[in-house]
């Protein structure tokens, strides 16, 4: 209630701030990711894997990638050594699935992967197995380029793009008037990122634990007072899908850990 | 340490909205007598009594600024040659604005070859973090550092 | 999952001080939550850290509410000869999880 208050205070100035229209998107050469905005420590504990909470759930991701599942199979049975056959992976979902004719993130595949291939149970989101698997996956792809070149992926970008500009909830607030148009600035105490997920499943400080980019939206949404999407809706991935595209070129720091 | 529980449901919503931090949400605004710096004064002295505490050779580093309360970086060193006659045999860490003052109680020897350590802390406000050292001869030390811990924007516990 | 890291460097020269780098998988419920319906969650803590050089011990840590969840310790010790690290976590609801790591110290 009083952080509602607080928030709402810091909001009123930025908007004031921000009141003769939006900037538009932020220019190729003036992105950052969200690494770049943090304080040294915690850079320290994102850049040293051993002393990185979230390679915690990268290693019990491994063990998962090589358990058999109910009908026998592991992941490592079909994709055999994930650092070759996943090197990429992460950083080109949301992508299309031709079979269902949208775009899936890579939580969606890698239940369907389980329940199609594996005959086995769909992870709930944000469980703890779910989350080892994605950063084992996701960590496959550091260092390398956000892409979202997939010309079968535009209606979901579109799509994002829509919600990421639309004003919503009680504080009538659009993603992009924060992210785009006042990022660097501060709002009650931390700095404003931009907004890119490049490095997805993070460590968070303020969760003490290992979440996916879904989560961070949720709280994203639910802070400016709107109703959340339900659990893995349409609107999550395509909102995933432009925040992607948005992010597309920068590396992939995952999993990374943020305040 | 426990809530006291005849507030009003509506102070009940304020004081919960108003932190989010991992420590003691509800007790902060209750002001419940762990979370001063009398408490921590207690606590210090039910680890070293009457000993006298002098200040220096211990250092804390800590951001003076966190980005996050829940988890904040801290290494705690004493300058000390760390022989087998003359070394650190306690380092102890005290905070007082937590619902509880201590931190961390770290046990040492000769053969830790160098009295630094690091760990990551819960800081429920901006306060000030003590540490205090004793060597094998008996005397005390001690380091403080003030810390300002913010809220980060867009909390929730979803 | 109780799962733990453990950094230890593989080989020293023998009177080496060398760093320890740990961190292990744990909620650290500090006992001063509530949840989201108001009820107070108990603490679970890991409440003791121990780490042993072919049986010495060489360093210990009490743990309270105030330290993060997914425990992260680091500390040095003085590489005397070749041998077996243990450490050991205690905690609340008897939570025990011990760990080896051997070093060459020539």
């Amino acid at each position: 209630m009083l952080r509602a208050v607080l928030r709402f205070g810091c909001v009123v100035m930025v908007l004031a701030i921000g009141a003769q229209g939006r900037a538009g998107d932020i220019p190729q050469s003036e992105r950052r990711s969200g690494y770049d905005m943090m304080g040294p420590e915690t850079k320290a504990m994102q850049d040293d894997d051993t002393a990185n909470p979230a390679t915690l759930w990268v290693l019990e991701g491994e063990t998962n990638w090589n358990t058999k599942a109910t009908n026998g199979k592991s992941c490592a049975d079909c994709h055999g050594d994930a650092s070759a056959s996943m090197k990429g992976v992460a950083a080109r979902y949301p992508a299309f699935d031709a079979t269902r004719g949208q775009a899936i993130d890579l939580e969606q595949r890698i239940n369907i992967c389980r329940s199609e291939r594996q005959n086995a149970t769909p992870l709930p989101y944000e469980s703890r197995e779910l989350l080892a698997l994605t950063a084992f996956v996701a960590r496959q792809s550091r260092g390398m380029p956000i892409e979202q070149s997939d010309s079968r992926m535009q209606p979901a970008i579109a799509s994002g793009r829509a919600l990421f500009e639309s004003r919503q909830g009680q504080l009538n607030l659009s993603c992009a008037q924060c992210h785009d148009d006042n990022w660097g600035k501060q709002l009650a105490g931390s700095v404003i990122p931009q907004a890119h997920p490049t490095g997805y499943p993070i460590y968070r400080l303020e969760w003490q634990n290992l979440g996916s980019l879904q989560r961070r939206l949720r709280n994203c949404v639910f802070g400016l007072r709107a109703e959340t999407y339900p659990l893995g809706a349409p609107e999550t991935v395509a909102l995933e899908a432009f925040l992607m595209w948005r992010a597309r070129g920068l590396p992939m720091d995952a999993p990374a850990v943020r305040p | 340490m426990k809530a006291d529980p005849t507030i009003d449901k509506g102070r009940r919503d304020l004081i919960k909205g108003a932190s989010a931090l991992a420590c003691g949400m509800l007790l902060l605004a209750v002001r419940n007598a762990d979370a001063t710096p009398a408490s921590m004064q207690g606590a210090i002295r039910n680890i070293f009594g009457t000993a006298e505490i002098g200040r220096g050779r211990v250092t804390l580093d800590i951001p003076s600024l966190v980005e996050n309360g829940n988890t904040v970086p801290m290494t705690v060193s004493v300058e000390s040659p760390m022989t087998a006659t003359d070394y650190v045999k306690s380092i102890h860490v005290f905070n007082e604005k937590n619902p509880q003052p201590n931190v961390i109680g770290i046990h040492l020897g000769p053969r830790a070859g160098k009295a630094s350590v690091a760990t990551r802390i819960r800081l429920a406000d901006s306060q000030k973090v003590v540490a205090i050292a004793q060597t094998s001869d008996g005397s005390v030390w001690s380091g403080q550092v003030d810390v300002i811990v913010t809220l980060a924007a867009c909390v929730e516990g979803l | 999952m109780s799962g733990a890291l453990i950094n230890v460097p593989a080989r020293a020269k023998r009177g080496q001080v060398i760093e320890i780098k740990t961190l292990i998988s744990h909620v650290m419920e500090p006992g001063f939550r509530p949840s989201s319906i108001g009820v107070l969650l108990p603490r679970d803590i890991i409440t003791e850290f121990v780490c042993t050089y072919d049986g010495d011990e060489i360093f210990r840590a009490d743990l309270y509410p105030a330290i993060s969840a997914n425990p992260f310790i680091t500390f040095h010790t003085v590489a005397t000869h070749s041998g077996t690290l243990t450490f050991t976590w205690t905690g609340d609801n008897g939570f025990a999880v011990t760990e080896h790591a051997s070093i060459t110290v020539e």
